[in-house]
Protein backbone atom coordinates (compact mmCIF):
# COMPACT_ATOMS: atom_id res chain seq x y z
CA UNK A 1 0.00 0.00 0.00
CA UNK A 2 2.86 1.88 1.09
CA UNK A 3 4.81 1.40 -2.09
CA UNK A 4 1.59 2.69 -4.24
CA UNK A 5 0.70 4.97 -2.44
CA UNK A 6 4.72 6.71 -3.30
CA UNK A 7 3.91 5.88 -6.81
CA UNK A 8 0.53 7.79 -6.90
CA UNK A 9 2.38 10.64 -5.55
CA UNK A 10 5.54 10.32 -7.59
CA UNK A 11 2.95 9.87 -11.03
CA UNK A 12 0.69 13.05 -9.52
CA UNK A 13 4.58 14.88 -8.91
CA UNK A 14 5.11 14.10 -12.69
CA UNK A 15 1.42 15.34 -14.29
CA UNK A 16 1.68 18.26 -11.95
CA UNK A 17 5.08 19.69 -13.34
CA UNK A 18 4.18 18.84 -17.22
CA UNK A 19 1.11 20.57 -17.04
CA UNK A 20 1.19 23.20 -14.20
CA UNK A 21 1.68 25.98 -16.84
CA UNK A 22 -0.79 24.72 -19.21
CA UNK A 23 -3.54 24.40 -16.65
CA UNK A 24 -2.90 28.11 -14.78
CA UNK A 25 -3.03 29.51 -18.12
CA UNK A 26 -6.45 27.98 -19.30
CA UNK A 27 -7.73 29.30 -15.48
CA UNK A 28 -5.63 32.56 -15.60
CA UNK A 29 -7.21 33.28 -18.82
CA UNK A 30 -10.69 32.67 -18.19
CA UNK A 31 -10.84 34.84 -14.67
CA UNK A 32 -7.68 37.89 -15.61
CA UNK A 33 -6.80 36.99 -11.86
CA UNK A 34 -3.26 34.63 -11.82
CA UNK A 35 -3.03 34.80 -8.10
CA UNK A 36 -6.30 33.03 -7.83
CA UNK A 37 -5.79 30.83 -10.73
CA UNK A 38 -2.46 29.68 -8.88
CA UNK A 39 -4.57 29.08 -5.27
CA UNK A 40 -7.38 27.20 -7.57
CA UNK A 41 -4.77 24.67 -8.83
CA UNK A 42 -2.74 24.48 -5.46
CA UNK A 43 -6.15 23.33 -4.08
CA UNK A 44 -6.48 20.91 -7.05
CA UNK A 45 -3.35 19.43 -6.60
CA UNK A 46 -3.77 18.94 -2.99
CA UNK A 47 -7.32 17.00 -3.65
CA UNK A 48 -5.91 15.22 -5.82
CA UNK A 49 -2.83 14.47 -3.79
CA UNK A 50 -6.01 12.93 -0.83
CA UNK A 51 -8.04 11.50 -3.85
CA UNK A 52 -5.86 9.23 -6.29
CA UNK A 53 -4.18 7.21 -4.10
CA UNK A 54 -7.27 5.39 -3.26
CA UNK A 55 -9.35 5.95 -6.49
CA UNK A 56 -6.38 5.64 -8.68
CA UNK A 57 -5.25 8.05 -11.21
CA UNK A 58 -7.86 9.40 -13.72
CA UNK A 59 -8.04 8.09 -17.14
CA UNK A 60 -7.47 12.45 -17.83
CA UNK A 61 -5.94 13.89 -15.04
CA UNK A 62 -5.53 17.13 -16.73
CA UNK A 63 -9.06 17.34 -17.10
CA UNK A 64 -9.77 16.33 -13.58
CA UNK A 65 -7.39 18.99 -12.06
CA UNK A 66 -8.67 21.77 -14.35
CA UNK A 67 -12.09 20.61 -13.27
CA UNK A 68 -11.40 20.96 -9.76
CA UNK A 69 -9.57 24.19 -9.92
CA UNK A 70 -12.29 25.61 -12.09
CA UNK A 71 -15.34 24.88 -9.18
CA UNK A 72 -12.79 26.21 -6.37
CA UNK A 73 -12.66 29.30 -8.57
CA UNK A 74 -16.18 29.58 -8.43
CA UNK A 75 -16.69 28.81 -5.30
CA UNK A 76 -14.54 31.38 -4.04
CA UNK A 77 -15.85 34.11 -6.03
CA UNK A 78 -19.45 33.18 -5.13
CA UNK A 79 -18.56 32.69 -1.25
CA UNK A 80 -16.58 36.45 -1.97
CA UNK A 81 -18.98 39.51 0.02
CA UNK A 82 -18.68 41.12 -3.05
CA UNK A 83 -20.27 38.82 -4.87
CA UNK A 84 -20.22 39.99 -8.57
CA UNK A 85 -22.68 40.33 -11.27
CA UNK A 86 -20.90 38.06 -13.51
CA UNK A 87 -22.80 35.52 -14.73
CA UNK A 88 -21.73 31.91 -13.88
CA UNK A 89 -21.60 29.00 -15.69
CA UNK A 90 -23.34 25.94 -14.99
CA UNK A 91 -21.52 24.96 -11.89
CA UNK A 92 -22.55 21.31 -11.49
CA UNK A 93 -19.34 19.44 -10.94
CA UNK A 94 -18.83 16.44 -13.46
CA UNK A 95 -17.55 13.38 -11.94
CA UNK A 96 -15.31 12.12 -14.57
CA UNK A 97 -14.45 15.43 -16.36
CA UNK A 98 -14.05 14.65 -20.47
CA UNK A 99 -10.62 14.99 -22.20
CA UNK A 100 -12.34 18.12 -24.22
CA UNK A 101 -12.16 20.32 -20.90
CA UNK A 102 -8.42 20.47 -21.75
CA UNK A 103 -8.44 20.23 -25.25
CA UNK A 104 -8.81 23.97 -26.29
CA UNK A 105 -5.57 26.02 -27.56
CA UNK A 106 -2.61 25.76 -25.39
CA UNK A 107 -2.85 29.34 -23.88
CA UNK A 108 0.63 29.20 -22.43
CA UNK A 109 1.72 31.94 -25.35
CA UNK A 110 -1.10 34.08 -24.17
CA UNK A 111 0.38 33.88 -20.48
CA UNK A 112 3.52 34.87 -21.96
CA UNK A 113 2.49 37.51 -23.50
CA UNK A 114 0.62 38.66 -20.41
CA UNK A 115 4.09 38.29 -18.77
CA UNK A 116 5.82 40.07 -20.37
CA UNK A 117 3.58 42.85 -21.36
CA UNK A 118 4.55 46.66 -21.46
CA UNK A 119 2.74 47.56 -18.67
CA UNK A 120 4.49 45.48 -16.24
CA UNK A 121 7.77 46.15 -14.61
CA UNK A 122 10.61 44.90 -16.15
CA UNK A 123 12.48 43.79 -13.29
CA UNK A 124 9.82 41.07 -12.65
CA UNK A 125 8.72 39.57 -16.34
CA UNK A 126 11.21 37.23 -16.04
CA UNK A 127 10.57 35.65 -12.41
CA UNK A 128 6.94 35.82 -13.89
CA UNK A 129 7.58 34.06 -16.17
CA UNK A 130 9.59 30.98 -14.14
CA UNK A 131 6.38 31.12 -11.96
CA UNK A 132 3.39 30.83 -13.62
CA UNK A 133 4.45 28.95 -17.09
CA UNK A 134 6.72 26.73 -15.82
CA UNK A 135 5.59 26.78 -11.93
CA UNK A 136 8.88 27.21 -10.70
CA UNK A 137 9.23 27.76 -6.74
CA UNK A 138 9.93 31.49 -5.45
CA UNK A 139 12.71 30.32 -3.25
CA UNK A 140 14.77 29.17 -5.94
CA UNK A 141 13.79 32.34 -8.02
CA UNK A 142 14.88 34.63 -5.52
CA UNK A 143 18.44 32.82 -5.11
CA UNK A 144 18.85 32.60 -8.92
CA UNK A 145 18.14 36.63 -9.54
CA UNK A 146 20.31 37.11 -6.02
CA UNK A 147 17.31 39.08 -4.12
CA UNK A 148 15.83 38.54 -0.83
CA UNK A 149 12.71 36.31 -1.14
CA UNK A 150 10.13 38.70 0.67
CA UNK A 151 11.42 41.33 -2.12
CA UNK A 152 10.43 38.95 -4.84
CA UNK A 153 7.55 37.82 -3.44
CA UNK A 154 6.54 41.76 -3.39
CA UNK A 155 7.26 41.91 -6.84
CA UNK A 156 5.41 39.43 -8.24
CA UNK A 157 2.39 40.24 -6.29
CA UNK A 158 2.49 43.68 -7.31
CA UNK A 159 2.74 42.52 -10.68
CA UNK A 160 -0.15 40.06 -10.42
CA UNK A 161 -2.69 42.44 -8.93
CA UNK A 162 -1.72 45.04 -11.54
CA UNK A 163 -2.83 41.81 -14.59
CA UNK A 164 -6.16 41.59 -12.84
CA UNK A 165 -6.86 45.05 -11.87
CA UNK A 166 -5.48 47.06 -15.43
CA UNK A 167 -7.50 44.10 -16.99
CA UNK A 168 -4.16 43.00 -19.31
CA UNK A 169 -5.76 40.61 -21.66
CA UNK A 170 -4.67 37.23 -22.77
CA UNK A 171 -4.51 37.09 -26.01
CA UNK A 172 -1.56 37.07 -28.77
CA UNK A 173 -1.03 40.54 -29.73
CA UNK A 174 -2.41 41.13 -33.76
CA UNK A 175 0.34 40.99 -36.33
CA UNK A 176 0.55 44.93 -36.82
CA UNK A 177 1.88 44.67 -33.00
CA UNK A 178 3.52 41.77 -32.97
CA UNK A 179 6.93 43.11 -33.80
CA UNK A 180 6.58 45.30 -31.04
CA UNK A 181 5.19 42.90 -28.37
CA UNK A 182 7.19 39.93 -29.27
CA UNK A 183 10.83 41.50 -28.24
CA UNK A 184 9.92 41.98 -24.29
CA UNK A 185 9.11 37.95 -24.17
CA UNK A 186 12.41 36.71 -25.84
CA UNK A 187 14.32 39.40 -23.69
CA UNK A 188 12.04 37.99 -20.56
CA UNK A 189 13.39 34.33 -21.38
CA UNK A 190 17.03 35.66 -22.33
CA UNK A 191 16.90 37.15 -18.45
CA UNK A 192 16.45 33.56 -17.06
CA UNK A 193 19.59 32.45 -19.22
CA UNK A 194 21.62 35.60 -18.77
CA UNK A 195 21.61 36.11 -14.66
CA UNK A 196 25.61 35.88 -14.09
CA UNK A 197 27.71 33.78 -15.40
CA UNK A 198 26.29 30.72 -13.36
CA UNK A 199 23.34 30.72 -15.43
CA UNK A 200 21.30 29.20 -12.05
CA UNK A 201 18.46 28.44 -14.21
CA UNK A 202 19.83 27.38 -18.09
CA UNK A 203 17.13 24.99 -17.53
CA UNK A 204 14.17 26.85 -17.14
CA UNK A 205 15.51 29.20 -19.71
CA UNK A 206 15.28 26.08 -22.08
CA UNK A 207 11.97 25.10 -21.27
CA UNK A 208 10.60 28.76 -21.76
CA UNK A 209 12.48 29.12 -24.77
CA UNK A 210 11.48 25.77 -26.31
CA UNK A 211 7.64 26.05 -25.32
CA UNK A 212 7.42 29.28 -27.05
CA UNK A 213 9.20 27.75 -30.01
CA UNK A 214 6.49 25.03 -30.18
CA UNK A 215 3.64 28.10 -30.09
CA UNK A 216 5.44 29.97 -32.50
CA UNK A 217 7.40 28.14 -34.68
CA UNK A 218 7.48 30.77 -37.64
CA UNK A 219 9.43 33.52 -36.06
CA UNK A 220 13.30 33.35 -36.61
CA UNK A 221 14.21 34.81 -33.60
CA UNK A 222 12.32 32.73 -31.51
CA UNK A 223 14.38 29.93 -33.16
CA UNK A 224 17.50 31.70 -32.29
CA UNK A 225 16.28 32.07 -28.75
CA UNK A 226 16.20 28.50 -28.37
CA UNK A 227 19.32 27.31 -30.47
CA UNK A 228 20.93 29.98 -27.88
CA UNK A 229 19.86 28.12 -24.84
CA UNK A 230 20.38 24.44 -25.94
CA UNK A 231 23.73 25.25 -26.81
CA UNK A 232 24.94 27.84 -23.86
CA UNK A 233 22.91 24.99 -21.57
CA UNK A 234 24.71 21.96 -22.99
CA UNK A 235 27.73 23.81 -21.47
CA UNK A 236 26.54 23.96 -17.73
CA UNK A 237 28.06 21.26 -15.99
CA UNK A 238 31.58 22.06 -18.14
CA UNK A 239 31.26 25.81 -16.66
CA UNK A 240 33.02 25.54 -13.03
CA UNK A 241 35.10 22.64 -11.30
CA UNK A 242 33.29 19.68 -8.84
CA UNK A 243 35.25 22.68 -5.99
CA UNK A 244 32.66 25.82 -7.67
CA UNK A 245 35.98 27.34 -9.75
CA UNK A 246 35.06 28.72 -12.82
CA UNK A 247 36.58 27.16 -16.25
CA UNK A 248 36.59 29.05 -19.35
CA UNK A 249 34.87 28.47 -22.36
CA UNK A 250 38.10 27.58 -24.23
CA UNK A 251 39.67 25.28 -21.31
CA UNK A 252 36.22 23.53 -20.88
CA UNK A 253 36.49 19.46 -21.75
CA UNK A 254 34.31 19.10 -24.75
CA UNK A 255 33.45 15.34 -23.36
CA UNK A 256 31.98 17.34 -20.45
CA UNK A 257 29.10 19.02 -23.03
CA UNK A 258 26.12 17.66 -23.50
CA UNK A 259 25.71 16.59 -27.04
CA UNK A 260 21.87 16.31 -27.07
CA UNK A 261 21.76 19.70 -26.34
CA UNK A 262 24.00 20.96 -28.65
CA UNK A 263 21.93 18.39 -31.41
CA UNK A 264 18.67 20.47 -30.31
CA UNK A 265 20.13 23.92 -30.80
CA UNK A 266 22.01 23.01 -34.27
CA UNK A 267 18.57 22.04 -34.85
CA UNK A 268 16.99 25.28 -33.66
CA UNK A 269 19.09 27.22 -35.38
CA UNK A 270 18.96 25.51 -39.04
CA UNK A 271 15.37 25.75 -39.01
CA UNK A 272 15.94 29.74 -38.09
CA UNK A 273 18.46 30.26 -40.88
CA UNK A 274 16.08 28.69 -43.13
CA UNK A 275 13.67 31.40 -42.15
CA UNK A 276 15.64 34.31 -43.66
CA UNK A 277 15.23 36.26 -41.39
CA UNK A 278 18.74 37.24 -39.03
CA UNK A 279 18.73 38.43 -35.48
CA UNK A 280 20.59 39.31 -32.49
CA UNK A 281 19.82 35.94 -31.29
CA UNK A 282 20.26 33.95 -34.27
CA UNK A 283 23.92 35.52 -34.06
CA UNK A 284 24.43 34.88 -30.48
CA UNK A 285 22.99 31.23 -31.07
CA UNK A 286 25.43 30.94 -34.10
CA UNK A 287 28.42 31.98 -31.80
CA UNK A 288 27.37 29.47 -29.02
CA UNK A 289 27.32 27.10 -32.53
CA UNK A 290 30.68 28.00 -33.83
CA UNK A 291 32.23 27.17 -29.84
CA UNK A 292 30.40 23.85 -29.74
CA UNK A 293 32.04 22.86 -33.00
CA UNK A 294 35.13 22.73 -31.37
CA UNK A 295 33.99 18.86 -30.15
CA UNK A 296 34.04 17.65 -33.70
CA UNK A 297 37.22 19.58 -35.36
CA UNK A 298 39.18 20.16 -32.18
CA UNK A 299 40.09 23.91 -32.85
CA UNK A 300 38.33 27.06 -32.95
CA UNK A 301 37.00 28.96 -36.23
CA UNK A 302 38.30 32.57 -34.59
CA UNK A 303 37.65 34.80 -38.23
CA UNK A 304 34.36 32.98 -38.12
CA UNK A 305 33.70 34.14 -34.29
CA UNK A 306 35.17 37.77 -34.96
CA UNK A 307 32.78 37.75 -38.34
CA UNK A 308 29.79 37.02 -36.21
CA UNK A 309 30.83 39.10 -32.92
CA UNK A 310 31.01 42.20 -35.74
CA UNK A 311 27.58 41.84 -36.50
CA UNK A 312 26.15 41.38 -33.23
CA UNK A 313 27.82 44.65 -32.09
CA UNK A 314 26.00 45.74 -35.68
CA UNK A 315 22.55 44.64 -34.29
CA UNK A 316 22.86 44.61 -31.20
CA UNK A 317 25.72 47.33 -29.64
CA UNK A 318 25.45 46.02 -26.09
CA UNK A 319 28.27 47.03 -23.58
CA UNK A 320 28.85 42.85 -23.22
CA UNK A 321 28.74 42.47 -26.88
CA UNK A 322 31.44 44.81 -27.51
CA UNK A 323 33.75 43.56 -24.94
CA UNK A 324 33.02 40.19 -26.43
CA UNK A 325 34.04 41.66 -30.03
CA UNK A 326 37.68 42.82 -28.13
CA UNK A 327 38.30 39.70 -27.55
CA UNK A 328 37.94 38.22 -30.88
CA UNK A 329 39.95 40.84 -31.90
CA UNK A 330 42.50 39.72 -29.95
CA UNK A 331 42.53 36.16 -30.97
CA UNK A 332 42.47 37.24 -34.39
CA UNK A 333 44.91 40.42 -34.76
CA UNK A 334 46.72 40.36 -31.83
CA UNK A 335 46.29 41.69 -27.99
CA UNK A 336 47.25 45.36 -29.28
CA UNK A 337 44.35 45.25 -31.91
CA UNK A 338 42.03 43.93 -28.71
CA UNK A 339 42.78 46.69 -26.36
CA UNK A 340 42.36 49.48 -28.79
CA UNK A 341 38.65 48.41 -29.23
CA UNK A 342 38.66 48.57 -25.54
CA UNK A 343 40.05 51.57 -25.26
CA UNK A 344 37.17 53.02 -28.01
CA UNK A 345 34.56 51.66 -25.10
CA UNK A 346 33.49 55.02 -23.63
CA UNK A 347 31.10 55.61 -20.68
CA UNK A 348 31.13 55.42 -16.89
CA UNK A 349 29.81 52.00 -17.31
CA UNK A 350 32.74 50.38 -18.99
CA UNK A 351 34.52 51.58 -16.07
CA UNK A 352 33.03 49.57 -13.38
CA UNK A 353 31.94 46.45 -15.76
CA UNK A 354 33.82 43.90 -14.95
CA UNK A 355 33.89 41.63 -17.81
CA UNK A 356 35.81 44.71 -19.69
CA UNK A 357 38.53 44.53 -17.27
CA UNK A 358 39.15 40.94 -17.15
CA UNK A 359 39.05 41.46 -20.78
CA UNK A 360 41.58 43.64 -20.82
CA UNK A 361 43.84 42.21 -18.11
CA UNK A 362 43.38 39.22 -20.64
CA UNK A 363 44.47 40.96 -23.30
CA UNK A 364 47.95 42.96 -21.24
CA UNK A 365 49.22 39.61 -19.93
CA UNK A 366 49.36 38.03 -23.36
CA UNK A 367 50.75 42.03 -24.86
CA UNK A 368 53.02 41.24 -22.70
CA UNK A 369 52.58 43.88 -20.27
CA UNK A 370 52.69 42.17 -17.42
CA UNK A 371 52.68 44.86 -14.39
CA UNK A 372 49.51 46.46 -16.59
CA UNK A 373 47.85 42.86 -16.83
CA UNK A 374 48.27 42.19 -13.04
CA UNK A 375 46.83 45.83 -12.32
CA UNK A 376 43.71 45.14 -14.36
CA UNK A 377 43.23 41.31 -12.50
CA UNK A 378 43.40 43.40 -9.34
CA UNK A 379 40.65 46.03 -10.56
CA UNK A 380 38.11 42.56 -11.88
CA UNK A 381 38.84 40.54 -8.70
CA UNK A 382 38.19 43.95 -6.74
CA UNK A 383 34.03 44.09 -8.75
CA UNK A 384 33.77 40.15 -8.79
CA UNK A 385 31.35 39.48 -5.98
CA UNK A 386 31.22 35.59 -7.26
CA UNK A 387 33.55 33.62 -5.34
CA UNK A 388 34.08 30.91 -8.24
CA UNK A 389 34.85 33.63 -10.72
CA UNK A 390 37.45 35.47 -8.01
CA UNK A 391 39.42 32.34 -7.42
CA UNK A 392 39.81 32.03 -11.37
CA UNK A 393 40.93 35.28 -11.80
CA UNK A 394 43.36 35.05 -8.81
CA UNK A 395 45.14 32.76 -10.49
CA UNK A 396 45.48 34.17 -13.73
CA UNK A 397 48.20 36.65 -13.45
CA UNK A 398 50.69 33.37 -12.68
CA UNK A 399 49.06 31.05 -15.50
CA UNK A 400 50.16 30.87 -18.61
CA UNK A 401 48.68 32.67 -21.28
CA UNK A 402 45.94 31.67 -23.83
CA UNK A 403 43.21 32.96 -25.81
CA UNK A 404 40.09 34.85 -24.72
CA UNK A 405 40.35 33.33 -21.12
CA UNK A 406 37.20 34.82 -20.04
CA UNK A 407 34.65 33.21 -22.18
CA UNK A 408 31.96 31.37 -20.42
CA UNK B 1 40.47 52.74 0.49
CA UNK B 2 37.80 52.37 3.72
CA UNK B 3 34.37 52.98 2.72
CA UNK B 4 30.97 52.60 4.94
CA UNK B 5 28.36 50.94 3.25
CA UNK B 6 24.89 52.65 5.44
CA UNK B 7 22.02 51.33 5.15
CA UNK B 8 18.72 53.94 5.47
CA UNK B 9 15.94 52.39 5.98
CA UNK B 10 11.87 52.77 7.07
CA UNK B 11 11.83 51.85 10.38
CA UNK B 12 8.87 49.42 10.82
CA UNK B 13 6.85 48.90 13.74
CA UNK B 14 7.37 45.54 15.72
CA UNK B 15 4.51 43.20 14.41
CA UNK B 16 4.79 44.96 10.59
CA UNK B 17 7.35 42.60 9.08
CA UNK B 18 5.77 38.98 9.86
CA UNK B 19 8.23 36.54 11.04
CA UNK B 20 9.29 34.27 8.40
CA UNK B 21 10.11 37.18 6.30
CA UNK B 22 12.25 38.16 9.00
CA UNK B 23 13.97 34.71 8.71
CA UNK B 24 14.46 35.33 5.14
CA UNK B 25 16.00 38.48 5.14
CA UNK B 26 18.27 37.06 8.55
CA UNK B 27 19.46 34.60 5.75
CA UNK B 28 19.78 36.76 3.03
CA UNK B 29 22.34 39.12 5.35
CA UNK B 30 23.91 36.04 6.38
CA UNK B 31 24.86 35.15 3.14
CA UNK B 32 26.17 38.87 2.39
CA UNK B 33 28.25 39.45 5.11
CA UNK B 34 29.68 35.71 4.36
CA UNK B 35 30.38 36.65 0.72
CA UNK B 36 32.07 39.75 2.29
CA UNK B 37 34.25 37.98 4.37
CA UNK B 38 35.12 35.59 1.87
CA UNK B 39 36.18 38.05 -0.29
CA UNK B 40 38.45 39.46 2.36
CA UNK B 41 36.88 43.19 2.47
CA UNK B 42 34.75 43.03 5.43
CA UNK B 43 36.05 45.35 8.30
CA UNK B 44 32.80 45.14 9.99
CA UNK B 45 29.14 44.78 10.07
CA UNK B 46 26.80 46.06 12.31
CA UNK B 47 22.46 46.06 12.16
CA UNK B 48 21.44 48.69 14.35
CA UNK B 49 18.58 48.76 17.38
CA UNK B 50 15.74 51.34 16.47
CA UNK B 51 16.62 54.67 16.49
CA UNK B 52 14.33 54.88 19.79
CA UNK B 53 16.99 53.21 21.38
CA UNK B 54 19.57 55.73 20.30
CA UNK B 55 21.32 58.75 22.74
CA UNK B 56 22.94 61.82 21.26
CA UNK B 57 25.13 63.85 22.29
CA UNK B 58 26.19 67.28 21.84
CA UNK B 59 28.62 69.98 23.16
CA UNK B 60 26.81 73.61 22.65
CA UNK B 61 28.38 76.48 24.45
CA UNK B 62 31.02 74.27 26.65
CA UNK B 63 27.57 72.24 28.49
CA UNK B 64 26.84 68.64 27.46
CA UNK B 65 23.34 67.82 26.07
CA UNK B 66 22.51 64.34 26.12
CA UNK B 67 19.24 63.40 24.56
CA UNK B 68 17.29 60.26 23.92
CA UNK B 69 15.99 59.38 20.28
CA UNK B 70 17.44 59.79 17.05
CA UNK B 71 18.77 63.19 16.12
CA UNK B 72 16.22 64.31 13.44
CA UNK B 73 13.12 62.70 12.63
CA UNK B 74 13.14 61.58 9.24
CA UNK B 75 11.26 58.92 7.91
CA UNK B 76 14.89 57.01 7.00
CA UNK B 77 16.96 55.74 10.05
CA UNK B 78 20.67 54.62 10.01
CA UNK B 79 19.91 50.89 10.53
CA UNK B 80 23.14 49.13 9.84
CA UNK B 81 26.43 49.58 8.60
CA UNK B 82 28.91 47.90 7.01
CA UNK B 83 32.74 48.71 6.80
CA UNK B 84 34.51 47.52 4.23
CA UNK B 85 38.50 47.57 2.87
CA UNK B 86 38.26 47.76 -1.12
CA UNK B 87 40.77 49.08 -3.77
CA UNK B 88 38.32 52.23 -5.07
CA UNK B 89 34.59 53.45 -4.90
CA UNK B 90 34.01 51.16 -8.11
CA UNK B 91 34.60 48.02 -5.97
CA UNK B 92 32.52 49.77 -3.23
CA UNK B 93 29.60 50.07 -5.18
CA UNK B 94 30.09 46.12 -6.42
CA UNK B 95 29.54 45.50 -2.79
CA UNK B 96 27.00 47.92 -2.04
CA UNK B 97 24.48 46.69 -5.23
CA UNK B 98 24.70 42.81 -2.80
CA UNK B 99 23.38 44.41 0.12
CA UNK B 100 20.09 42.98 0.80
CA UNK B 101 19.03 46.38 2.19
CA UNK B 102 19.32 48.31 -0.94
CA UNK B 103 15.85 46.29 -1.64
CA UNK B 104 14.11 47.84 0.92
CA UNK B 105 16.22 50.86 1.80
CA UNK B 106 18.97 53.29 1.00
CA UNK B 107 22.68 51.98 0.82
CA UNK B 108 24.93 55.06 1.33
CA UNK B 109 28.82 54.51 0.37
CA UNK B 110 31.30 56.85 2.34
CA UNK B 111 34.39 56.85 2.27
CA UNK B 112 36.41 57.09 5.95
CA UNK B 113 38.46 60.34 6.01
CA UNK B 114 40.64 58.90 8.97
CA UNK B 115 41.17 55.75 10.73
CA UNK B 116 41.91 54.50 14.01
CA UNK B 117 44.49 52.17 13.88
CA UNK B 118 47.27 50.61 16.11
CA UNK B 119 47.11 53.34 18.49
CA UNK B 120 46.88 56.15 16.28
CA UNK B 121 44.94 57.77 13.96
CA UNK B 122 46.12 57.35 10.67
CA UNK B 123 44.83 57.83 6.71
CA UNK B 124 43.43 55.40 4.98
CA UNK B 125 45.60 52.96 3.12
Amino acid sequence: MAAAELTVRERTASIARASYGRLLAMLAARSGDIAAAEDALADAFVQALSAWPGSGIPDHPEAWLFTVARNRERNRVASAAHRTSVPMEDAAEPTSPAPSDTEGPDRRLELMFVCAHPAIDPAARTPLMLQTVLGLDAKRIADAFAVPAPTLAQRLTRAKRRIRDARIPFCVPAPAVLPSRLPPVLEAIYGAYAIGWREPLAHEALDLATTLADLMPGEAEVLGLAALTALSASRSAARTTSGGTFVPLDEQDPSAWDWALIALGEAFLDRAHALSRPGRFQLEAAIQSAHADRARTGTTDRAALRKLHEALVRLAPSLGAHVALAATIGDTEGPAAGLAHLDRLEGDAVRRFQPAWATRADLLARAGRADEARAAYEKAISLTTDAGMREWLRVQPRAGVGSSRCRR
Amino acid sequence: MRYSLLLHAPEPAAGDVPEEVMAQFRAAFQKYAKDLDAAAVLVSADILQPSSVSTTVTLRGGSVQIQDGPFAETKEQLAGAFVVEVPDLDAALAWAEQCPGAHYGVIEVRPSAIVFKDGQWRQPS
